[in-house]
């Protein structure tokens, strides 16, 4: 009778040590540090834990509160009670349109992703999805929105939104679709046409990401990988985690960068012309790895997914590996820190004045794989000669409260040449505008090429 | 009823322990679904066997010392089947070979127990 007893508190001994040794919280490292941002990123060691740390969001409504804006900044809700509102376009007529939706649906392929998915979606709204672009206006520039008028509903989850001249392009999760658009349009003069086919199969990572060049020649779409680390089998990987490079007037496509996790949002620079992009990298493997990051793409590049992260960092999990692909991956230009799910980035104009004159804002959706939550907010990346120099601030905060409750969680930023900041919320289904208080009527925005981005 | 609950544990735990194997050897990652699958299934019946093996150890009189035996090891079977399904939580090849040496070791559990289970079983019912 001892020596069983003996036995089952050995079993059990062993099974809370097991445990223990996967929870964040006795992990000395779980705050990141400042040399998690930037171009040498510091990486730890890879955690296998039994259970990846988690924190999910616990939504709250805002009630009379608003996220934090730096002293001099002033933001406002412009609309709100909409269907999921993801990524935004500022058209030349100063005129918002709203992508809405909710895509994916991935079936559950293990009995874990039948409690994952019951916990994760804790943490998003339970909104239905819009399908739908919304065309908000401020008619009489005083900077509240009183005209919101559906521009085209009937579509499969829109995500990404490009302008080139006379064509809006939208991104849905199967395909990319164009509708002609003049200037003071409200309404769509019809449903959209098919430019192309976009890789759909199981869609584990929807989101489709848009920029277009520019000459407006081209279109950038971003596909995001079709599991977190290949758990889907590498046959559904066909097609996924890369950058499309297609022909506005033809629809036809090639790879323009691979090994591209999920790239969820693009941005052409403004004076190089450059494509850059917000990639949201692996989950599991400890609550500071792998960095998400901020990158200019190069055409061509692999970077690393599956096989690596941050160039040759293996990751084991993916089996049979290939040393060649391994030696081939590039490293990314600047990192944003672990699990802060960058869903949106826009380079800012002069007339956001100051210190934010010159970078790009990213939109950091928040973490889940995380013990102590990172991201869940905005923030701005400096530049300097055309590249991130130094490290990144925060710009809208206060989408977690200290009460541990989450009001809102960013998605698209999107730059009003004006100088205005426009971000999309998904959790409290809000648009949120943030101007300058001293902002002078005279900063008029340079002339802006006639693309734009997501 | 113990004894139907008892026998499912081990095709099930050893069904997951051929998927390691195939998985360990070949990388399809379907083996590794199947696995996760068949595991979870044992721990059902491992639990409901557990149960049952509880309510046997409070009503035996005379063979107490062998029900009591059988409650230890389907706890050990549970524990460590428990260990088993968050390991293969993880990704991909990340369930390797932790997975696959857990499993040879649940289905080893799951084996005595039920050999013991059944002893203890056969010598209730005659007094």
């Amino acid at each position: 009778m001892n020596r069983s007893s003996l036995l089952a508190a050995a079993a059990l001994a062993s099974l809370l040590t097991a445990c223990d040794n996967s929870d964040p919280g006795s992990d000395p490292g779980s705050d990141p540090g400042p040399s998690a941002y930037g171009a040498n990123p510091q990486l730890p060691e890879q955690e296998h834990g039994l259970l990846p740390s988690m924190k999910i969001a616990e939504p709250a409504q805002w009630g009379g509160k608003k996220p934090t804006v730096p002293d001099g900044f002033t933001v406002t809700a412009i609309a709100t009670d909409l269907g999921i509102p993801r990524q935004t376009l500022v058209l030349p007529n100063g005129d918002i349109l709203v992508a809405e939706g909710r895509g994916g649906g991935a079936p559950p392929l293990r009995p874990k992703d039948f409690i994952a998915g019951i916990i994760k979606a804790k943490g998003t709204t339970s909104v239905k999805s819009g399908n739908r672009l919304t065309l908000l206006r401020d008619k009489d520039g005083d900077g509240v929105y009183e005209e919101r008028t559906v521009f085209a509903d009937k579509l499969n989850a829109p995500y990404g939104l490009a302008l080139v001249n006379d064509q809006l392009y939208v991104a849905n999760q199967d395909a990319l679709v164009r509708f002609s658009y003049h200037e003071g349009q409200t309404r769509a003069d019809g449903p959209p046409v098919k430019v192309t086919d976009l890789p759909s199969y199981i869609n584990h990572h929807w989101t489709k990401s848009l920029a277009a060049s520019a000459d407006g020649r081209f279109l950038y779409v971003g596909i995001g990988s079709n599991s977190n680390i290949t758990e889907r089998g590498m046959p559904a990987e066909a097609d996924r985690a890369m950058i499309w490079e297609i022909d506005a007037q033809t629809g036809a496509h090639r790879p323009y960068a691979t090994g591209i996790r999920n790239p969820t949002a693009l941005a052409i620079q403004p004076g190089t012309g450059k494509l850059w992009a917000v990639v949201n990298e692996r989950d599991e493997l400890g609550p500071n790895l792998v960095p998400d990051y901020l990158t200019s793409v190069r055409d061509g590049a692999f970077y690393g997914w599956p096989y690596s992260y941050w160039g040759q960092n293996v990751d084991p999990r993916v089996q049979p590996q290939d040393p060649q692909k391994v030696a081939s991956a590039i490293q990314p230009d600047y990192s944003l820190g672990a699990h802060v799910a960058a869903l949106g980035v826009a380079f800012s104009v002069p007339a956001m004045g100051g210190r934010f004159a010159d970078g790009v804002f990213v939109g950091e959706h928040g973490s889940w794989n995380r013990n102590v939550p990172s991201g869940y907010k905005v923030v701005f990346v400096p530049f300097r000669d055309g590249a991130p120099a130094g490290p990144p601030v925060d710009v809208v905060t206060g989408f977690r409260g200290d009460d541990g409750k989450t009001y809102g969680r960013p998605v698209g930023v999107t730059v009003d040449p004006k100088g205005a900041l426009i971000v999309a919320d998904d959790l409290s289904n809000t648009i949120w505008r943030v101007t300058s208080n001293n902002r002078t009527p005279t900063a008029e925005a340079p002339s802006r090429p006639d693309t734009a981005k997501p | 009823m113990h004894a139907v609950l008892l026998a499912a544990t081990i095709p099930l735990f050893l069904g997951g322990l051929l998927s390691d194997i195939a998985y360990y050897s070949n990388y399809d990652v379907q083996w590794n679904n199947f696995a996760a699958w068949l595991i979870a299934g044992g721990m059902v019946f491992t639990g409901l066997a557990l149960l049952s093996s509880l309510i046997d150890l409070f009503r035996a009189r005379g063979r107490r010392k062998q029900a009591l035996f059988t409650v230890v090891l389907l706890l050990v079977t549970f524990a460590l089947g428990l260990v088993n399904s968050f390991v293969h939580v993880r990704d991909a090849y990340g369930t390797m070979p932790d997975g696959l040496i857990l499993s040879a070791v649940v289905t080893v559990a799951a084996i005595l127990a039920t050999w013991v289970g059944f002893s203890s079983l056969r010598t209730g019912v005659t007094p």
